[in-house]
């Protein structure tokens, strides 16, 4: 026999998570702003000339950013991981896709 | 130290509200239309029929400027959650106010860009690649400016009193739009921006 449905519509259910503090979340800010500083001095070569680390360093800072916003600021880390799989599932979906737009096209040379 | 938040809701399957969860379905098929439009970008950039591309009058500093008010602008969004969450909803619309300002400040930035590379010569339809370039930012751009509608609709909520504690989530789900926003952004700085075009 099947237990009985107690709930009814007009119940509530609470997301009960933290959320970083607002210190925490400035310090996120900082991080990102130092970040994308040193983004733009790559831009000026006279500063540092980066060589061939310039592309994979521009990608690692854009990811390290990329997941620092969705991480403290979207709140992926405090929130259910249901939550990050669909974020994540959209992305690797297009990662994934145009990637092999690209290889088809031969953009990679 | 964290801040313990609550946001009512109906109950559902999975624990998380059905709205939280359709904005993050939406934001993960977005993925998939930015997605595109970058690639098409990366495929298009070098091809100027023989004139300028954009990549040729990048005005580096100034778009790292824009950018950087766009990615203080989640600060401004996470601020305005937390004191909604708190109930400082005085704080809350202030917040809320500059965020959106910021959002202005990087569209504005968008169309003083847009205009000086008209006046260069790079209309839309000039040559492939700057129809992908219009296209891609463009497509972002009004993805900022329905952001700043969007704040702008809690803000007079919250000054009409409509806005309390209690639906935080509102705001919490306008935020995740947001920072999404930011994100794209962040992507195409680096990768149409800062990585030279060979």
């Amino acid at each position: 026999m099947t237990e009985p449905v107690t709930e009814t519509l007009t119940e509530t259910h609470s997301d009960d998570h933290h959320h970083p503090s607002d210190w925490e979340y400035i310090k996120v800010a900082l991080i990102l702003a130092a970040i994308t500083g040193v983004e733009v001095f790559t831009y000026f070569e006279s500063v540092l000339n980066w060589g061939a680390f310039l592309v994979p360093g521009l990608l690692f800072m854009m990811v390290i950013k990329f997941w620092l916003v969705a991480r403290m600021f979207m709140h992926l880390k405090a929130d259910g991981a249901i939550l990050s799989q669909f974020f994540g599932g959209g992305l690797a979906l297009a990662t994934g896709v145009y990637i092999a737009t690209l290889l088809s096209f031969n953009f990679f040379g | 130290m964290s801040t313990a938040v609550l946001h009512d809701h109906p109950p559902t399957n999975t624990g998380i509200s059905h709205t939280k969860l359709a904005m993050w379905l939406f934001l993960g098929s977005e993925c998939l239309l930015f997605g595109g439009l970058i690639s098409t970008y990366l495929l298009y950039k070098t091809q100027g029929n023989g004139g300028i591309i954009p990549a040729d009058i990048f005005d580096i500093p100034f778009t790292s400027i824009s950018s950087f008010v766009l990615l203080m602008s989640s600060l401004t969004m996470v601020l305005a959650l937390s004191s909604v969450t708190r109930g400082d909803m005085h704080r809350g619309k202030a917040w809320l106010v500059v965020t959106a300002l910021l959002g202005g400040v990087f569209i504005g930035g968008q169309v003083y860009e847009f205009t000086s590379f008209y006046r260069e010569g790079l209309g839309y339809t000039t040559n492939p690649a700057s129809s992908a370039f219009y296209t891609l930012t463009g497509f972002h751009g009004v993805h900022v400016s329905l952001g700043i509608v969007m704040l702008m609709s809690l803000f007079v909520a919250a000054h009409q009193g409509k806005l309390k504690p209690e639906n935080a989530e509102t705001v919490e789900i306008v935020g995740l739009y947001w920072h999404f926003v930011d994100i794209v952004w962040i992507f195409i700085f680096t990768v149409i921006y800062l990585i030279p075009v060979e």
